[in-house]
């Protein structure tokens, strides 16, 4: 059977926030790259993306945020991760992101950080590289 | 290079050149190309201000009066929000254009869970007509027109709007507002969708039926081609979804008995400026024309004011590079000049800083500069449409309104706007488009400087800009007048007015009456929005891929 | 460390957790699915099939909500096909369902189908029984039908439901590949389309030649509009009423012994096919085989001939 070591991923729109291009053509570079790929669709609580994460037993969450609330948002998904003992899935955030606020996400346990702009060569290989 | 698609021989030079409209640009032409084209001046261009307004809607455009600009105001609280409305309005601003917060525009009050963090972040928070009450205070909204950036709870923000000008002893009939209301669009595009498409174009009608009736001076939509556009549609199906959905509202209203002479005058769109400035002037040109052909002979509209596509040629976010922003500045002069040689009536420019965050108010003023020195300084009001009668624009023009009569063939082969949102046709054709788009441009087919696919020196955060901060004093305020408000109303008149709203949603009456009441009755966005979503359920996104 | 009794007792992390060992075909989860076999065989098993487009997720999203009224605990999943090019997919159909994640009683999983023909496998009955044995009533398995899925579904599910539209031909193409005879719950959805009469009656009259099947069920069919509710309730209803009827004659028991042999037929192939690959793959005759196909000294059919000949004396 062809199943070994893929990598799940969950794309998760957090919030009100609707723009959603991001994370649906990163969605679809990151199935290109062999993955496969949850998508949260919009609108979601950080409870519905927590028991996503949780039932579709994914590898990565992938949060997309270009409203700006990216730092309190990531503080609180994190501190729900630990609690609900899935600290173990890696968090990576793309988006909105000013480099100012990278080592702060960084610091409080994102795995990475994918400001706009940023290729999917690097998105990809920075998800394969948190399995090497 | 840019975004078009070029290839070149061995010494660099171009051998071909294809526009993402699919149009195939020549080396030269002459007027054979116009000969073959079948171009006709008077059937295809006529004199500026006459039909079909290829050249302009005015005889005498930029010369009787330059572009009107629109700067995006409204953040945090209405206080604030109506101090910066007061200084505009000093500043010799004569229309708002106001952008509401994320919970108002998913209609959730400042308590509401979801609205955690977001209150005040991107636009104004309103709950209730308190809010609006504030941030109107002083404003003389007999001269002073409103445009409202609100979509799924538009008609809320129409009722609140005419409930706070009667409050203030306007008569609704001397008021002006201009909510955006285009709901189908943010089912492709922009995400702030509430309830199921056929509930959403439904509220669309209930507002345009309205308007008609009660609110001579208001526009009850403003199609927004910009961010079609922006979520991966060409130029060619920005304009083509956006007739088409158009379309989808006219026909809502006309099902009702009313003639659309009676409201498509009203109408207003905002188009995008992002792109090759051939293909955008181009594209404008056939856009003015094609509306006015198709409102004359698919809905008999002849009044020739009524013809008129009427709106924003702006924006160009899409085109803004986080590296190196400053060249930002540059393009939007550029996205300008295009908007100006192609006749746009109004324009409004983003921020060089928007790639990043909400512009500061230096930014702001930078664009507003950008299009004063255009029409000021270098000529762009010495002459009517200058490019007319150019062989390549000419042939262009005509070759876009085919590329966009195509565009919309398709659409209504397959049963209309509604049903291919609904179906997601139109999400994933676009998704996709996106994403081999920005696979050309990661891969340097297509080009962006400062941009250079490959080099590490461009990382992408490396850059630091001035941020607008949230201040988490906007929820509070929020929250407290919320709950003053709450223990203050006549809880029985809100519950009254929210149940004959719940009835006339419920049996297909025009509910925005009732929305008025409720609005007079201090009753929140969120209860009245929750009534919708109690009574139509809300929308499940289809697939994108 | 994973353990079954965190499992039995319904632990949504510790199931999920076994699910992925199912679908990456982890050695670790034999094991427990072996413990936890005697605890499965109470849950009611649905199929859910048709065309692509045809509303499927948002059928079940409604389903899922009517089940829970009921009480029913719920579980999903939802196959999705994995790209032929790359090995990745997007798996967008828990897109509509996503009202529920955050339900105690509801679980929603989606799988790739990860190159299995007919996009259903073994791994989608593993975890069925992991559902199965975790405490849900009801098990939803949904799945693109193009033909082959429906007669893979009929091996996994006691009752099976085809989604068909109006005004396209699936569902009569449906018919002549011979869903017929698989097929307990005919859905007509999107029936305010206006040709949604003339599918319902054809149906009617392709299903009139049909006898009721061995357990004695007469096939239904039940007219929906996914997405405002309408015939959803009914839906739920039937499937249930489908599911009393073969309880009360017992015929469920039937088929959960005939289920349960093709299970163990299909375990069967697998785990000899896995066994004699692994070992004729490290034999030296493989080795040599190989040397020569690639310096064509040998072609790949008489190669493969010979070492199955070799191994198969009997």
């Amino acid at each position: 059977m062809e199943t070994k070591n893929k990598i799940r991923v969950l794309i998760a729109k957090p919030g009100l926030d609707g723009h959603d291009k991001g994370a649906k053509i990163v969605a679809l570079a990151l199935r290109d790259a062999g993955m496969e790929v949850i998508y949260s669709g919009l609108h979601q609580t950080l409870d519905q993306i927590i028991q996503t994460a949780i039932q579709e037993a994914v590898d990565v969450i992938g949060l997309s945020i270009m409203s700006g609330a990216h730092l309190p948002i990531s503080e609180k998904l994190i501190s729900m991760m630990k609690e609900k003992g899935i600290d173990d899935i890696r968090l990576t955030v793309g988006g909105v992101i000013p480099h100012q606020d990278i080592p702060g996400l960084k610091k409080m346990g994102v795995a990475k950080v994918f400001p706009g702009g940023t290729s999917f060569d690097d998105i990809i290989s920075g998800m394969n590289s948190l399995f090497e | 290079m840019g975004v078009a698609k070029y290839t070149k021989d061995e010494k660099g030079a171009i051998k071909t050149v294809t526009y993402q409209s699919g149009i195939k640009v020549k080396p030269v032409y002459g007027p054979e190309d116009l000969e073959k084209a079948g171009f006709d001046y008077d059937k295809d261009l006529g004199a500026p201000g006459e039909y079909p307004f290829t050249r302009s809607l005015h005889p005498q455009s930029y010369r009787s009066r330059a572009w009107t600009t629109r700067q995006y105001t409204g953040f945090g609280t209405p206080a604030e929000t109506n101090e910066r409305f007061k200084l505009m309005i000093a500043n010799g601003q004569n229309g708002l254009n106001v952008a509401f917060d994320l919970p108002t525009q998913m209609g959730y009050d400042s308590d509401h869970p979801l609205a955690q963090g977001e209150v005040g972040r991107v636009g104004m928070a309103v709950d209730s007509l308190k809010d609006f009450e504030t941030a109107f205070a002083g404003i003389p909204l007999d001269r002073i027109g409103s445009g409202l950036t609100i979509n799924a709870v538009a008609t809320i923000m129409m009722a609140m709007y005419q409930a706070m000008a009667e409050k203030f002893g306007y008569s609704k009939t001397r008021i002006s507002t201009t909510p955006q209301n285009d709901i189908l669009k943010e089912m492709i595009g922009r995400g702030a969708w509430i309830f199921p498409v056929e509930h959403g174009v439904r509220l669309v009608g209930d507002s345009i039926e309205y308007a008609v009736k009660e609110l001579p001076r208001s526009n009850p939509v403003s199609l927004c081609g910009y961010h079609i556009r922006e979520s991966g549609a060409t130029p060619a199906q920005e304009i083509a979804y956006a007739f088409e959905i158009a379309k989808a509202y006219i026909d809502n209203v006309v099902q009702r008995g009313i003639n659309p002479s009676e409201f498509v005058g009203r109408f207003s769109f905002n188009f995008n400026v992002y792109g090759n400035m051939w293909e955008q002037i181009a594209k404008f040109r056939a856009a003015r024309k094609l509306w006015a052909k198709m409102l004359k002979n698919e809905y008999g509209v002849t009044d020739k004011k009524k013809l008129f596509l009427r709106g924003l040629f702006g924006g160009g976010g899409s085109g803004l590079t986080k590296e190196q922003p400053e060249n930002n500045i540059m393009r939007g002069a550029y996205y300008a000049l295009g908007a100006a040689l192609s006749g746009a009536q109004t324009t409004a420019l983003c921020s060089f800083d928007e790639a990043y965050t909400i512009p500061t108010p230096r930014s702001a003023l930078l664009s507003l500069h950008t299009l004063e020195i255009l029409m000021d300084e270098v000529g762009l009001r010495d002459t009517v449409d200058p490019l007319a009668g150019s062989y390549f624009i000419e042939t262009l023009t005509l070759e876009m309104e085919e590329k966009i009569l195509e565009e919309m063939k398709e659409v209504e082969d397959l049963g209309g706007m509604v049903g291919c949102i609904a179906s997601g046709l139109i999400q994933r054709k676009l998704s996709g488009q996106a994403y081999e788009f920005e696979k050309g441009l990661q891969s340097g087919e297509y080009k962006k400087v400062g941009l250079d696919p490959g080099s590490k020196d461009n990382d992408p955060g490396a850059t630091n800009v001035e941020l607008h901060e949230y201040n988490d004093k906007w929820a509070q305020i929020s929250k407290a007048n919320l709950k003053e408000l709450k223990r203050t109303r006549n809880d029985k008149e809100v519950a009254s007015t929210l149940k004959a709203l719940e009835n006339a949603a419920r049996f297909d009456e025009n509910v925005m009456p009732y929305l008025v009441k409720c609005c007079h009755a201090y009753a929140t966005v969120g209860e009245m929005a929750g009534v919708f979503r109690q009574t139509f359920g809300e929308w499940k996104e289809p697939d994108f891929y | 460390m994973l353990k079954t009794k965190d499992i039995l007792s319904g632990n949504k992390l510790a199931g999920a957790r076994l699910i992925r060992f199912i679908e990456d075909n982890d050695p670790c989860a034999f094991k427990l699915l072996k413990e936890l076999y005697p605890y499965s065989g109470n849950a009611f098993i649905i199929g859910i099939t048709g065309p692509p487009g045809a509303g499927k997720s948002t059928l079940i999203d409604g389903l899922i909500l009517e089940f829970r009224k009921y009480g029913k605990k719920v579980a999903v999943i939802a196959v999705d096909p994995t790209s032929p090019v790359s090995g990745g997919a997007i798996l967008g159909d828990r897109l509509r369902m996503q009202r529920h994640a955050a339900d105690d009683g509801v679980f929603i999983r989606s799988m790739a189908s990860r190159g299995q023909a007919g996009g259903l496998s073994r791994a989608t009955k593993d975890t069925a029984l992991v559902f199965d044995a975790m405490g849900y009533d009801i098990i939803i398995i949904e799945t693109v039908g193009a033909g082959q899925a429906e007669f893979e579904i009929a091996g996994l599910a006691h009752s099976i439901g085809v989604v068909s539209i109006p005004g396209t031909g699936d569902g009569i193409q449906a018919i002549k590949a011979g869903i017929l005879e698989t097929c307990d719950i005919f859905i007509v959805n999107k029936c305010d389309r206006p040709d949604a009469d003339a599918k319902v009656l054809s149906l009617k009259m392709m299903l009139g030649m049909r006898k009721p099947d061995k357990t004695g069920w007469t096939p239904r069919i039940v007219k929906t509009i996914a997405p405002d509710g309408t015939g959803v309730k009914e839906l739920a209803d039937t499937f249930l009423s489908h599911f009393e009827f073969m309880e009360q004659n017992s015929s469920i028991n039937e088929k959960r012994k005939e289920l349960e042999l093709l299970y163990f037929q299909s375990l069967l192939k697998d785990l000899t096919l896995e066994k004699i690959l692994l070992f004729i793959k490290e034999s030296k005759d493989f080795k040599a085989a190989a040397g020569k196909i690639k310096s064509r000294r040998m072609d790949p059919l008489t190669a493969a001939e010979k070492i199955v000949n070799k191994i198969c004396v009997f």
